[in-house]
């Protein structure tokens, strides 16, 4: 299990890193406002919308991406959990398991 | 500034809070959000975006490696992970109809405390009392490897545990931290769990904690690619480096030296929320 957070770590970490290369070499205009709260453009507040930039080469598109893989590492660890638990038959965990990665999905069904 | 310079400015940073968070043993988070705030006056909605996303980077990466030497305990986590994520779920929500003056102001007592957690010597381990039948029954138990085979230990006082355990998590998704200084206080005095179990479970934990605010945040815009790209590549970078010089050297100084600068950001991020700057 160890193995896997450090992949997907690693693999975050390296989209991220691509997406930002491209970001700076095409914005190289004034840096924008982040002072006044306004929230992301659209297109970075779904799951659907981040995946739809990308098919254009997107370069904040692609960093959101990569975003998403960071927060999906823990979630994957959580559902190994479930199965690992299941698998030793231990139905206490597994279902302790179920109740953690229900919470981890409800949070994506948040709207503003 | 240019969209470049302001990035590699941040991204400057974000090593030394990296590097700092590491040092301390506080995370990253609990630096960068009042840096982003006071240094850069980035709204706070977008500097806990931020640092949220940073956290979960830092905790995987760590966790990995603590999984390997056997000291956390993945049962105890997962049970405690229900109370963390309903929390961050709870603190989330709470970023949104609180204004960001009073998030400062809870950040700067969260630094306080944070500060004066960190510099507290590691506890002797504390004697076993009668086992909390709750946690027997839970299997909230477990072994670790010391020199001469395994040392056993069972939880004590579960309900409590897991109260304050929902506070770590409601504070992780209010303030975009990993919490890990309230989650350590959790399972180290009040679950009576030893030192070095407590440390690598609760980091186990951040990233599973800050994930359940991700998608809060996400949909409500307060994580910015643009902004994101640079605090979770220079955060992740600080802390790798960070571990790195933890296991071969002194840090008691260092540790003395940085809980200055920690109460200090604590004291300024009151006084801009008291004052009604954030």
């Amino acid at each position: 299990m160890g193995r896997m957070l450090q992949i997907g770590v690693t693999l975050a970490a390296l989209v991220v890193l691509f997406g930002g290369v491209l970001y700076l070499r095409h914005f190289r205009g004034p840096m924008p406002n982040y002072q006044q709260f306004h929230g992301a453009p659209d297109a970075y507040e779904s799951v659907h919308g981040i995946l739809n930039g990308l098919g254009g080469f997107d370069s904040q598109s692609l960093i959101a991406f990569g975003i998403l893989l960071l927060i999906a590492t823990p979630v994957c660890r959580v559902a190994f959990g479930l199965v690992g638990f299941a698998l030793l038959r231990d139905r206490l965990y597994a279902a302790v398991s179920a109740i953690v990665l229900i919470i981890l999905i409800l949070s994506f069904f948040t709207r503003r | 500034m240019s969209v470049l310079s302001f990035t590699i400015a941040i991204f400057g940073s974000s090593i030394l809070a990296g590097l700092l968070g590491a040092l301390t043993g506080l995370g990253g988070g609990v630096v960068i959000v009042p840096v982003l705030c006071l240094v850069f006056k980035i709204d706070l909605h977008y500097a806990i975006g931020a640092s949220l996303v940073s956290v979960i980077a830092t905790s995987s990466g760590a966790a990995a490696a603590y999984v390997r030497e056997g000291y956390s305990n993945i049962r105890i986590g997962m049970f405690l992970e229900v109370a963390t994520t309903l929390g961050a779920l709870f603190g989330a929500y709470l970023t949104a109809k609180v204004s960001g003056n009073w998030i400062g102001i809870i950040f700067g007592m969260v630094l306080f405390y944070s500060a004066w957690a960190s510099l507290r010597k590691i506890p002797i381990e504390p004697k076993m009392t009668e086992p909390d039948s709750l946690a027997v029954r839970l299997n909230c138990r477990g072994s670790f490897p010391v020199q001469n085979g395994k040392e056993e230990y069972v939880a004590e006082h579960v309900p409590a545990g897991f109260g304050i355990m929902f506070v770590a998590g409601t504070l992780s998704g209010l303030l975009g931290i990993g919490s890990g200084a309230v989650k350590v206080l959790a399972m180290d005095q009040v679950m009576k769990l030893p030192f070095k179990v407590s440390t690598t479970t609760s980091n186990f934990m951040i990233g599973v904690t800050a994930a359940a605010s991700a998608g809060f945040y996400l949909s409500h815009g307060y994580i910015l690619p643009g902004l994101s790209m640079p605090v979770v590549l220079g955060v992740l970078a600080g802390s790798l480096v960070g571990s790195r010089i933890l296991v071969n050297a002194q840090v008691q100084t260092l540790r003395m030296v940085f809980s200055i600068v920690i109460v200090a950001l604590g004291a300024e991020m009151i006084f801009n929320g008291l004052t009604g700057r954030l």
